[in-house]
């Protein structure tokens, strides 16, 4: 049996324009066989969300290293619940205190992978996490 | 590196007879040995590996500058001890510098927040979540007044981290020292103003590239008149070297940009010895202490070639490489926070060894969030101790005759000049960018980086290395999300009390100006002084220039 090859989008929401994380990210995961999309960046939280309608994806990966985190990943989470894509996986990266990391995965926000994460650890956590949704 | 015949044979004999059979008994650590930007270390250096090094190296404060751009270095004068600072409101920043001032800071360092850098007002819906985030928020003259209250303009020098609209933020400087009485040809400092690597790498971007020139040279051609003492650009490589490039690529790419400016600025009818002596450099300074060392060296000496050779800069102060460095933020980390304190020790020591003219030192905690006021101040405190206790500032350029030191300035100017016939062959910087190249040279090296990293190949202490499962937390500093509200709501309250015709006369002169030939600098003066808006000036630029268009690919 085939499964379709999990798809990502990376996305850089608001003016920051700090990318070197979010390319690193994406090249690894696609390295590792996933097919990615990433949006530049300047998004708004409707553009990334509307992208990630468009091109299918399991998981949208934010980044944002300028502080507004708060305003943006949420907004994300819910805007897809709103649109009936729920089901899809948002992690986060990016300059993050641990204090709103916590906020964020009350919010809905399934993972924050802070500066020094090694790209396998988000990797695995991608493949286990979006097989449990397919299953 | 360069192939070493040996004028004395010494070290080739020691390297077969004795190192040789040595390393085939007992290994070394690692296969091979390179620096960061692949510059493979011999296992020793020697007089043979620096043959001819004075004759290329000259004396300080003389052509080519690579031992230091002053003849007396820190005995005359220690370097600038500017850290970079801002957040939230006018208020509170303004207050961040006064505590500097008191705490020895010789030059104030502007950080704006990202609306400010892109241009839209504090009230613009792209401003929503990031109003005072990185920096301070200015709209108008109104919050300039307040962020520099107090602050005699013409008793310290002022840098401000503005590239898209730096015309803009420089004459709102220019009227707050009009208020204080203080003449715009008293003032000194320095903009970025640097819009080529925010294409390549930094992102805050407005306008495409001709008009974004065309600002950085009317700019230029202002300064020269009515701001002498002003530094009209700092061409930075910092930024490139933070989304991952190396230092040879540092190098190249800063002197690539440069190039390119310096080209602008002629075809736009100006004498080269008229500006260039006011421009300036920005670097970073990362953990491999030598070869940052040499890269300093590196940049200074081919700078100096390449204005004199390519641009037959007369005048010495346009051979000149001044500069700025930052310690590396991309090298500090979120785990062990305290360990980025010898980091930045480290990283400030050699750029104070590779002769920088000013040095902000960053915090510890800035993986996490930006720094305290207990934070900052211990980085200032670290260059104060690297200028006044570790003896590093009694003699001029104390590494210059380092074997190997020599041995990698010349092997990283050989290399950056590679880059920069690569970059000639495209048509300059300003293709070398259109067409993607400068991006992907950067993102593969931050990729073979990370990848170096994953291996184990490359120790990260804290890291990959030497790891702790429970870590306490730094205190640190929250901006407070309300104060988007009470930005916005100020703006507002300046929109509504100006004298409005007079605004719309200012934008409109401004319009036409842009249209046309004219230096846009007196025209965005008037602007600012009757309290047009930082969105106002640049929505109509917008409307006349249009807006940057990226296209990213992976």
């Amino acid at each position: 049996m085939t499964t379709r090859p999990i798809r990502v989008l990376i996305a850089k929401p608001g003016l920051d324009g700090h990318d070197r994380g979010a390319k690193v990210v994406a090249r690894a995961l696609r390295d590792a066989g996933f097919e990615v999309i990433y949006t530049g960046i300047r998004q708004t939280a409707e553009q990334i969300v509307q992208a990630a309608i468009d091109e299918d994806v399991d998981v949208v990966g934010l980044s944002s290293l300028s502080g507004a985190h708060n305003e943006f990943f949420p907004e994300v989470v819910r805007l897809l619940r709103e649109q009936g894509a729920g089901d899809v996986l948002v992690i986060g990266g990016g300059v993050i205190p641990p204090d709103d990391a916590e906020n964020l995965k009350r919010q809905g926000i399934a993972a924050i992978f802070g500066p020094g994460t090694p790209t396998r650890d988000i990797i695995d956590f991608i493949r286990r996490e979006v097989q449990a949704v397919r299953t | 590196m360069s192939d070493v015949d040996g004028s004395r044979g010494d070290y080739r004999r020691w390297r077969e007879e004795v190192y040789e059979p040595f390393r085939r008994k007992g290994g070394e650590r690692r296969q091979s040995f390179a620096t960061r930007s692949g510059i493979p270390i011999e296992p020793l250096y020697t007089a043979d590996h620096a043959a001819g090094v004075e004759e290329r190296n000259g004396f300080p404060g003389e052509y080519p500058f690579t031992r230091g751009v002053y003849p007396t270095m820190y005995r005359g004068r220690l370097w600038t001890m500017r850290q970079y600072a801002g957040f939230g409101t006018a208020e509170e920043s303004n207050r961040r510098y006064r505590y500097l001032l008191e705490q020895g800071t010789t030059g104030l360092s502007v950080a704006f927040d990202l609306p400010t850098q892109i241009g839209y007002d504090s009230d613009h819906p792209m401003a929503r979540g990031e109003v005072g985030r990185v920096g301070v928020a200015i709209d108008s003259l109104a919050d300039m007044e307040i962020l520099f209250e107090g602050i005699p303009l013409d008793r310290v020098s002022t840098s401000m981290t503005i590239n898209a609209p730096a015309a803009i933020l420089l004459c709102m400087y220019i009227a707050v020292a009009e208020k204080q009485g203080v003449p715009a040809e008293k003032l000194s400092g320095t903009i970025q103003n640097d819009i080529l690597k925010e294409y390549a790498a930094r992102g805050t971007y407005i306008f495409p590239p001709e008009p974004s020139m065309r600002l950085v040279t009317d700019t230029f051609a202002y300064c020269s008149r009515h701001l002498p003492r002003w530094n009209t650009i700092s061409i930075s490589g910092y930024h490139m070297r933070e989304a991952g490039c190396t230092a040879v690529q540092e190098v190249a790419f800063t002197l690539a940009n440069a190039i390119a400016y310096v080209e602008a600025a002629l075809a736009a009818g100006l004498e080269v010895d008229q500006f260039a002596p006011r421009l300036s450099f920005f670097f970073n300074a990362d953990s491999e202490f030598f070869e940052e060392v040499a890269k300093f060296r590196a940049a200074r000496r081919l700078w100096a070639k390449i204005m004199r050779e390519r641009f037959g800069a007369r005048d010495p102060r346009s051979l000149m490489l001044r500069f700025h460095t930052q310690t590396s933020g991309a090298a500090l980390t979120a785990q062990q926070p305290l360990n980025n304190v010898v980091r930045v020790t480290l990283q400030a020591l050699a750029a104070v060894l590779g002769g920088t003219q000013s040095l902000h030192t960053n915090a510890y905690d800035e993986a996490l969030a930006l720094p305290t006021e207990a934070s900052a101040g211990l980085a200032l405190r670290t260059q104060q101790i690297i200028a006044h206790e570790a003896g590093v500032t009694e003699t001029i350029d104390p590494l210059g005759g380092s074997y190997y030191v020599e041995a990698l300035t010349d092997e990283i100017e050989r290399r950056a000049q590679e880059y920069l016939d690569r970059i000639d062959e495209m048509g300059g910087a300003v293709a070398a960018i259109d067409r993607g190249f400068i991006q992907r040279e950067i993102q593969d090296a931050a990729y073979r980086f990370q990848q170096q990293v994953e291996s184990g190949e490359r120790i990260i202490v804290g890291v990959n290395a030497y790891t702790a499962e429970a870590e306490a937390m730094p205190e640190i500093l929250k901006v407070d999300p309300s104060l988007e509200r009470q930005q916005a709501e100020r703006v507002r309250q300046v929109r509504a009390n100006r004298d409005a015709a007079a605004v719309a006369q200012a934008l409109e002169r401004l319009e036409r100006a842009a249209r046309g030939r004219d230096n846009l600098l007196p025209y965005i003066l008037d602007a600012v002084r009757v309290y047009g808006t930082l969105g106002e000036i640049c929505d109509v630029l917008r409307g006349v220039f249009g807006e940057y268009r990226p296209h990213d690919e992976l």
